[in-house]
């Protein structure tokens, strides 16, 4: 290598699923790798650079794994795209690293075959290849050499073994100048799946031994995890855990954050002339600031587990214990990791649902997610229950409130069953995909790729989302504050705003389900996030800071309020959209204003038909 | 008239004698997978080649060996088979398609 400049040179990681590509990827890059989404849809791009021994730059970008070229989501989409150089925006590979389970090479010898008919260089690597040695398999790597045509490498990326040997072997093919031949590949037709089966077994009959010592722990734990009922038992237990854990792990830097940032706002503020810029400053920018980021300590718990389980191999196994009761609903048991963190927080729940392969299936799960009742909705159900709700025990054991608190989530999962359902009727046309799914095998996760993807979430959450959160809650202030109260005005400030304005203006659309114009004032800034409401209630009944008085303000509700105008805003709380940081999320996740709208729109009429029946049942039994 | 079509359908359904759908197999159940026909009416969401490839990406292919090693909670769904190396999750409905030869010890 006597050249000055060597040029760099771009490769491409791909793989089945679950052959420890990413643990491949982090290996190779380390800490130098960005995060991106590739252009127009919400596939993740990850790409990281490493410099050879050699000292040539290579750009590695990790494709989502894949069973074959012949794509089924928009995910394998991307790597068929990427790999034959055919997407929008991206360059295309100088050599494809093909990544394999060294375990588990049936179905990877069939893509590798795919992979020689695009004919770029290649090199593969057998990974987890400590594993293979301890069960005593035997790969003649020579001959398979010499047999598939391209340089074999032998790697442990969970220990960084082989990655110079990788990247030596990279650099060696591309300073040979090696080029792409033809690409001869076509979307094989199932007689050539066939053949190609054929092939890989015959290849695998030549080169490689079987294990002498087979893997019998993912059988063991399988035994037990997999239990019809001991299994679903487990994952009620598992879930139970993560819940709590989101709860009391998240609840104090929460609320450190929130108090945090409301104090370095009120100190910022006392730097600032002039009331509406401080106002600015503090309520909108730092409120709205503190809104995003006291999501932050839930996302990393629940991510945490969700992390810990996918690598561990959990993932697949409570999808496949959920999946028939999913499938109720036309969904799939992948579904269930989303919609079950969305009883935290709709945020990461909607974020993880990126774990679902099918489009629809994705998309269905997003838009049902906010159904489940999230922590925020609780203080709003809290003030309400206590003020209109008697403190009574009906039956052994069983509290009113209790009932009426149980009813309430009871009623969010219910319609999101239904509403999945009718999503499948109305958009994908009652179509059920077939639901294959590898279980692989059990592995311990490495603390490493953990934590880094755990901090991965957290950056697109707040890089991304946070863009949008941000300028909305910054719009829920101005509509809030402008105009400011008339010199010697008598009733709260947020009277004479837009917001009031605007409530006033649309109360007459509310009053047939039962809300008089304090309650739609409050519902404006109560956009911002749902636990607002209560604040903004406290404001407009002007009870000083209503979330410490919750009682002082639950009596002056039940003062104003009929019984049934009460269950009314229950309801509503049930449905409607009042969160826009969710809707932000929805935004990123689907990439489309056009599906945060159906989101929107679809749940401002559930609350309203759900408001309107209840107030005039209500009204009816003679409560209004 | 001969026809041609029915003799082939004929000689297939011969060879298939003494097969069954894996999507009836039992946990515990082993054998061989005989044949991988997307041909039966029911509506699967995509066109009925279309799940052929796809079972047989996942390695459900002629000749392949598998055991049945679970099943679900509720009306005993979707089922757990390992296929060579490989675990593998599906539902009842969509392996009406593999048609296995059980091994006679295994019942």
């Amino acid at each position: 290598m006597s050249d000055a400049v060597i040029r760099p040179a771009r490769v491409a990681l791909v793989g089945n699923p679950n052959t420890g590509k990413t643990a491949l990827f982090n290996a190779l890059t380390g800490s130098r790798q960005k995060v991106a989404n590739y252009a127009g849809v919400t596939v993740e791009r990850k790409e990281g650079t490493v410099t050879t021994a050699a000292g040539r730059t290579l750009s590695v970008l990790d494709l989502p794994g894949t069973y074959s070229l012949r794509a089924r989501s928009p995910d394998e989409a991307v790597t068929r795209d990427a790999v034959l150089g055919r997407l929008a925006g991206e360059e295309e590979p100088d050599v494809v690293v093909a990544v394999a389970d060294a375990t588990n090479l049936r179905l990877v010898l069939r893509l590798i075959l795919e992979l020689k008919a695009v004919g770029r260089p290649m090199v593969l690597a057998l990974n987890m290849y400590d594993i293979a040695q301890r069960q005593g398999l035997r790969i003649d790597l020579e001959g398979l050499q010499q047999e598939l045509g391209c340089p074999i490498v032998t790697t442990v990326a969970t220990r960084k073994r082989g990655i110079e040997e990788l990247t030596a072997k990279v650099d060696e093919l591309v300073a040979s100048g090696a080029l792409s031949t033809d690409n001869t590949w076509h979307e094989p037709s199932a007689a050539e799946i066939r053949g190609a089966h054929r092939e890989a077994q015959r290849i695998l009959k030549a080169y490689v031994r079987p294990p002498e010592r087979p893997d019998t722990f993912t059988a063991k734990v399988d035994a037990v995890l997999l239990h019809p009922l001991a299994g679903l038992l487990i994952l009620g237990a598992v879930m139970f855990l993560v819940f709590q854990a989101v709860f009391s792990w998240a609840g104090p830097p929460a609320d450190a954050i929130e108090a945090g940032v409301a104090w370095l706002g009120a100190e910022v503020g006392r730097l600032i002339p002039g009331d509406l810029l401080r106002s600015l400053v503090v309520d909108g920018l730092f409120a709205g600031v503190g809104s995003v980021l006291v999501f932050l300590p839930q996302i990393l718990v629940l991510f945490f587990f969700i992390i810990l389980l996918e690598d561990f191999g959990y993932m697949a196994r409570a999808a496949f214990l959920m999946d028939r009761i999913m499938g109720v609903t036309g969904l799939h048991g992948r579904a269930f990791i989303p919609l079950f963190s969305s009883f935290a927080c709709a945020i990461p729940g909607i974020m993880s649902a990126r774990v679902i392969d099918q489009k629809r299936d994705r998309m269905t799960t997003i838009l049902v997610a906010p159904l489940m009742t999230c922590s925020a909705r609780i203080p709003v159900y809290t003030l309400i229950i206590g003020a209109f709700i008697p403190d009574r025990t009906v039956g052994p054991g069983f509290n009113l409130q209790g009932l009426v608190m149980f009813g309430l989530f009871a009623s969010g999962v219910v319609s999101a069953l239904v509403v999945s359902f009718v999503i499948r009727k109305v958009f994908w046309r009652g179509a059920v995909e077939p639901f294959l799914m590898e279980l692989p095998t059990y592995k311990l996760p490495s603390a490493e790729s953990v934590a880094r993807n755990v901090l991965q979430r957290a950056q697109i959450f707040l890089s991304r989302a946070g863009r949008i959160i941000l300028p909305l809650m910054v719009l829920v202030w101005v509509l809030s504050t402008f105009p400011s109260a008339p010199a010697g005005a008598t009733g709260p400030a947020i009277d004479y705003s837009f917001a009031g304005m605007i409530g006033h203006a649309i109360q007459p659309l509310f009053a047939p389900i039962g809300f008089n114009w304090q309650m739609v004032v409050a519902l404006i800034p109560g956009f911002a996030a749902r636990e607002v409401a209560v604040a903004a209630l406290g404001t407009v009944y002007a009870v000083g800071d209503a979330e410490a008085n919750a009682t002082a303000l639950g009596v002056t509700l039940a003062h104003s309020w009929s019984l049934a105008t009460g269950l009314s805003f229950l309801a509503w709380y049930i449905f409607a959209p009042q969160c826009v940081a969710t809707l932000g999320v929805v935004k990123r996740e689907t990439n489309s204003w056009g599906w945060t709208a159906v989101m929107f729109g679809y749940m401002v009429t559930l609350a309203y038909l759900a408001s309107f029946a209840v107030y005039h049942a209500a009204v009816a039994l003679g409560a209004g | 008239m001969h026809d041609l079509a029915a003799e082939a359908r004929a000689q297939a359904d011969e060879a298939l004698a003494g097969s069954t759908r894996l999507s009836v197999a039992r946990p515990g159940d082993r054998g061989v997978i005989v044949e991988v026909r997307a041909d039966h009416a029911r509506e699967h969401g995509v066109d009925v080649h279309e799940l052929e490839r796809r079972l047989l990406e996942f390695g459900f292919v002629e000749g392949a060996r598998f055991e049945l090693l679970h099943e679900g909670a509720i009306w005993k769904d979707p089922i757990a088979v390992r296929l060579d190396d490989m675990r593998i999750a599906l539902r009842r409905r969509d392996a009406e398609d593999v048609w296995v030869r059980l091994d006679t010890a295994a019942r």
